[in-house]
This record gives structure tokens, C-alpha cells and sequence, in this order.
């Protein structure tokens, strides 16, 4: 495959706490090829969030080195992309003016009003939102707020998409149905995704490689999946399919019997 | 403190996506079946009955307590004398007869402004103020001690301060205005800017907005309920205060009249002048009220 998009080298997370220095992540060494989908899993304080917020740019690694196109990533940027897990839409603008917001900053210097206002539009009919352009936030259910989010990350065109577990606050038919949405967004537009996810169907349902962590703290790459299921994905058809089940056991293995939390 | 609490996370909904494709099928049940009964002309009766009657009883048992103790102390006009003394004082609200004589219209108005220049004054300092505070912790910690020491002082102690640095009554009574004004707004203001949730925040680090989109687009917006809790909260202390500072400055002014009536024992004027203060600070309030709600994002 072609070069890494993202390249994370030796990677270690320490945070000061009154208790003394508290070592989140270590070791960790990932690449991130162009176009794969990549979720991070482990247990609840395994620091999977803590390492999509290090490629994010919103932390800096204590130790280690994280490059982006080659180049060290050293703060938060349009070209990363990030999902929050709740929404994270300014309550005070639009769904248009939400998106509108990140795509201004990306191509306004470049391009016309009609042309940005013509992304925004496409990206929101994207993940089917065209009906609630100019409705508030609070207008629209949890599942249709997300899909705003999502529709915000990828009007930026960024190189890579980070997730930090998009679904986590939604239901499970809304969280069905908004994973086969992204994995059709994804098809579409071809696109880079680290996503963390503590949802094992999830994971092995979007992802092309699952890298599982260990139990923090010192967390750090336990085993790594390569899910080699062929896309589209159709989730009634895998739901009979041994490989999807192979794969789901994998990890299960991985989380439940190796890394199993002693009195969670 | 502050009456507004950001809700964050909103509960889930309820397997939304299936409908996007079907949205148009009717619904099964008409609305209007199930809110019919309650539309009947009776019941509708009632309904505002019961909303009005209790503050009519309210307003009665005041006027009937007023009545009686105006009868037993003989001193304070009963609501008949007073009544008569405000259809004819309200007859001619903006008279000038001179600086000490002038129509009630006129000293309402002045004391307005006086609260509307110290007001302004105090948003100007106290928002901008609020913001340094808010988004510095140092400055934060710089700046904690003096106001706390400050803040609980009455702002009239304030006024021999005033006349000594200005030389004249009238700015003396505003400047009291501004140093009740300035606290709430700093401090809710200062709150606000602490509580702009940190998503929202992440939000434009990500996003690489400027500086300049940051305050107007993410924090000016969610500063302002609490920027508006706290403009509520000034002029209400302000309404109360200037009242006080009047008449110990003089001049026109409302708080002035009470005092030059009851100097001139014209007890039924202080009793309107009461009601006068109270109407006004009422409105005052239900004004921001509704601004605050005009624009609070949670309510819209």
C-alpha cells in the first residue's frame, strides 16, 4: 500500500495528577495508510481517547512522535478533522451555519459564497439532511445531530477523519442505522477514518484493521485485526457470515479473556 | 448563581433514521382529537379564571389591609385620598415650575437616566472586565480579593467619594449607580466565560479558527445569557439604589420628590411615589426577562 498518512512513532502519554505523574499511553507505534478505517477498542480508561486526542492535535505526546503528511502534527487542524461524541454543534447557529462555519475556514479564501454554500448543501444531503438546513439544534433528534457532525468533518475534506465513539450517546437502532450511513459516506468519498468505538459490531463492521489496547494504565497496542471483509458491507448478510463472526470473536478473545478488568 | 444551566447532552432519540425516507406518512392520530376537550368555550373560561382570580384576591386583601390601617393610624392617606391625588398628579406629569418643582413624568425620567448612564458606564467596564477575569486565571486570582472585599460594601458609602472627586450631586448619584452595576456584571460575565464548555472550544481549535471568530462566534454566544443574568441583576440593585442616592444628592429625581413630599407632608404622594418605583422596576425586569429570552439558544 501507499505511504502512511499518519505515522505515530514510540508515542508515550504521562499527565501530572496530584497523586504524582499518571502514565496513560506507551510505546505506541501506528500507521495509518491512506483510505483504510482504522477503530481503536479496549477497556473503559485504556487511553484510546486520549491517543485519537494526540492525533487530533488537542494534546501534545509527552514522549514520542506523531507526523501527519510527513509532518510533525503540533496542534488541532482542519485537515484532521474530529467527530465529537456528543455533537459538539453550536446551539446558537443553524445546521447550515454549523457546517458552514468549518468550511468558511477551510475554503474561504479560495472560492465564492455559491460555491461554499453549494459544499455545505452537499455535504448535509450527504448524510440526508438536506431537510433541516436552517433548523436549530435543539430543533432535531440526537441521531440527526450527529449526522450534522459528521456532515461538518467531511465538508472539510480533511485527510483523515477521527471519530471519538460518534455512536456512543445514541440508541442502538439510531446507532444501526447512522454506522451503515458512514460506512456509505466512506465508500463515497473514499476517506482516511480513525474512529474509537467500544462497540465490538461496530468496530468489526466499519473498520478495516480493529487495533485492540491493553488495560491502562500504561496503555498501550495490544494485537491488531486486519478485517478482511470484502465492501460494501451489508449487515443482514454478515450477520450470517463466519468471518464476521470470527472477527467479532477475536476481539471478544482479546478484550474478555486476555485483557479481562479485574472488578470493573 | 447564574438562573441558566447549559444542558449538554441531549437524551437520545428514538430510532429517528427509519423515518427519513418515510417523513411524509401522516401521522395515525389527528393532534387536534387529542387537545379538542380542553378547546371548549367553558373550559377555556376557567381556565383564565383561574389564572386571574387569585391575583385579584391578592391586590383586594392589600388595598382592604391599606384601607384599615389608614383608618386606625389616621396619619397615612386611606386609597381613596391617595387615589384622588394621583388622578390629579397624573394629569399633569411634565410640569416645570423651576428646578425643585417639576412634574413626577420628569423625575422618573431623570432618575432613568442617571441609572442608564451609570448602567452604561458599568457594562462598558464590568463586560470587558468580566471577560479578562473569566478567561485568565491570574487575572482571575489578581483580581478575587478586591472584589470580594469590595462587593459587599452599600454603594452609597461610596457617594461622599463621588461628590468629593466630581464636585457636584448629579454625577455623584451615577457614580453610585455604576459601582452597585459593575459587580454582578463582572461576575457573571467572569462565570459565563468559565463555563463555555470546552467541546465548544475544542470545536474551533479544530475547526483553526481566528481569535477574532472565536470571541463572536463561539464565546460572545454563549457568554451572553449569563452577560444578560447579569445586566438583570445591575439595574435591579441600580433601580433600588438610585432611590437612596437621590435623596441624600437632591436635584430632580424620583428618590428626591419622596423626600421633598415628605418634607412638605404630602404623605398620599410618597404612597404613589411607592407604587411609581415599584411599577418601573417591574417593567425593568420583564424587559430583560424577555430579552434574556430572546436570546437564551436552550428556549428558542
Amino acid at each position: 500500500m501507499n505511504k502512511p498518512i499518519v505515522k505515530i512513532e514510540n508515542v508515550g502519554q504521562t499527565f501530572n495528577t496530584r497523586s504524582g505523574k499518571f502514565t496513560a499511553l506507551r510505546d505506541i507505534n501506528l500507521d495509518i495508510r491512506p483510505r483504510e478505517v482504522v477503530s481503536l477498542i479496549g477497556h473503559s480508561g485504556c487511553g484510546k481517547s486520549t491517543l485519537l486526542n494526540l492525533i487530533a492535535g488537542l494534546t501534545l505526546p509527552s514522549s514520542g512522535l506523531l507526523l501527519c503528511d510527513n509532518r510533525e502534527i503540533a496542534g488541532p487542524a482542519p485537515e484532521r478533522a474530529v467527530v465529537f461524541q456528543n455533537h459538539s454543534l453550536l446551539p446558537w447557529m443553524t445546521c447550515f451555519e454549523n457546517v458552514m462555519l468549518g468550511v468558511e475556514q477551510v475554503f474561504g479564501r479560495k472560492e465564492g459564497k455559491p460555491k461554499l454554500k453549494a459544499r455545505v448543501e452537499a455535504a448535509l444531503a450527504m448524510v440526508h439532511m438536506e431537510h433541516a438546513l436552517h433548523k436549530f439544534p435543539h430543533e432535531i433528534s440526537g441521531g440527526m445531530k450527529q449526522r450534522v457532525g459528521i456532515a461538518r468533518a467531511f465538508a472539510m475534506e480533511p485527510k483523515i477523519l477521527l471519530m471519538d465513539e460518534p455512536f456512543g450517546a445514541l440508541d442502538a437502532l439510531t446507532r444501526a442505522a447512522l454506522q451503515d450511513e458512514l460506512n456509505g459516506v466512506m465508500a463515497k468519498t473514499g476517506a482516511t477514518v480513525v474512529m474509537v468505538t467500544h462497540d465490538v459490531d461496530e468496530a468489526v463492521l466499519l473498520s478495516d484493521r480493529i487495533v485492540m489496547m491493553t488495560n491502562g494504565p500504561a496503555a498501550t497496542i495490544g494485537e491488531i485485526v486486519e478485517v478482511q471483509l470484502e465492501r460494501p458491507r451489508d449487515r443482514l448478510a454478515l450477520a450470517h457470515d463466519s468471518r464476521f463472526a470470527d472477527y467479532r470473536a477475536a476481539v471478544f478473545e482479546f478484550l474478555y479473556r486476555k485483557q479481562l478488568k479485574k472488578a470493573a | 448563581m447564574s438562573t441558566i444551566a447549559l444542558k449538554l447532552v441531549e437524551a437520545p432519540a428514538a430510532a429517528e433514521p427509519v423515518a427519513v425516507k418515510a417523513a411524509v406518512v401522516p401521522a395515525p392520530t389527528p393532534a387536534s382529537a387529542l387537545v379538542e376537550p380542553a378547546t371548549r368555550p367553558g373550559e377555556r373560561l376557567r381556565e383564565v379564571l383561574r389564572v386571574v382570580i387569585p391575583p385579584l384576591f391578592g391586590v383586594a386583601l392589600m388595598i382592604g389591609i391599606w384601607a384599615l390601617v389608614a383608618i386606625k393610624s389616621g396619619n397615612i392617606p386611606g386609597p381613596d385620598k391617595t387615589w384622588a391625588a394621583a388622578l390629579k398628579l397624573f394629569a399633569d406629569p411634565f410640569y416645570r415650575n423651576g428646578p425643585n418643582d417639576q412634574g413626577i413624568g420628569w423625575n422618573v425620567l431623570s432618575s432613568l437616566q442617571r441609572v442608564g448612564i451609570g448602567f452604561g458606564f458599568a457594562a462598558l467596564v464590568g463586560i470587558p472586565m468580566g471577560f479578562l477575569l473569566g478567561r485568565f486565571t491570574f487575572m482571575n486570582r489578581m483580581f478575587e480579593p478586591i472584589i470580594s472585599l469590595l462587593r459587599p460594601v452599600s454603594p452609597l458609602a461610596w457617594l461622599p467619594i463621588g461628590l468629593l472627586v466630581f464636585q457636584k450631586a448629579d454625577p455623584a448619584a451615577t457614580w453610585t449607580i455604576f459601582i452597585c452595576s459593575i459587580w454582578p456584571m463582572i461576575l457573571n460575565t467572569a462565570q459565563g466565560v468559565q463555563r463555555v464548555p470546552q467541546d465548544y472550544l475544542n470545536v474551533a481549535r479544530v475547526l483553526g479558527l481566528p481569535e477574532t471568530k472565536v470571541i463572536t462566534k463561539i464565546l460572545f454566544p454563549a457568554v451572553l445569557p449569563y452577560m444578560l443574568t447579569g445586566i438583570r441583576l445591575s439595574i435591579g440593585t441600580a433601580w433600588l439604589v438610585i432611590v437612596a442616592a437621590e435623596m441624600l444628592t437632591g436635584g430632580v429625581g424620583i428618590g428626591f420628590w419622596v423626600w421633598d413630599e415628605w418634607n412638605n407632608l404630602k404623605v398620599e404622594h410618597i404612597v404613589i411615589a411607592i407604587f411609581v418605583i415599584g411599577i418601573v422596576g417591574l417593567v425593568l425586569e420583564t424587559m430583560l426577562l424577555m430579552l434574556a429570552k430572546r436570546f437564551s439558544y436552550e428556549s428558542r
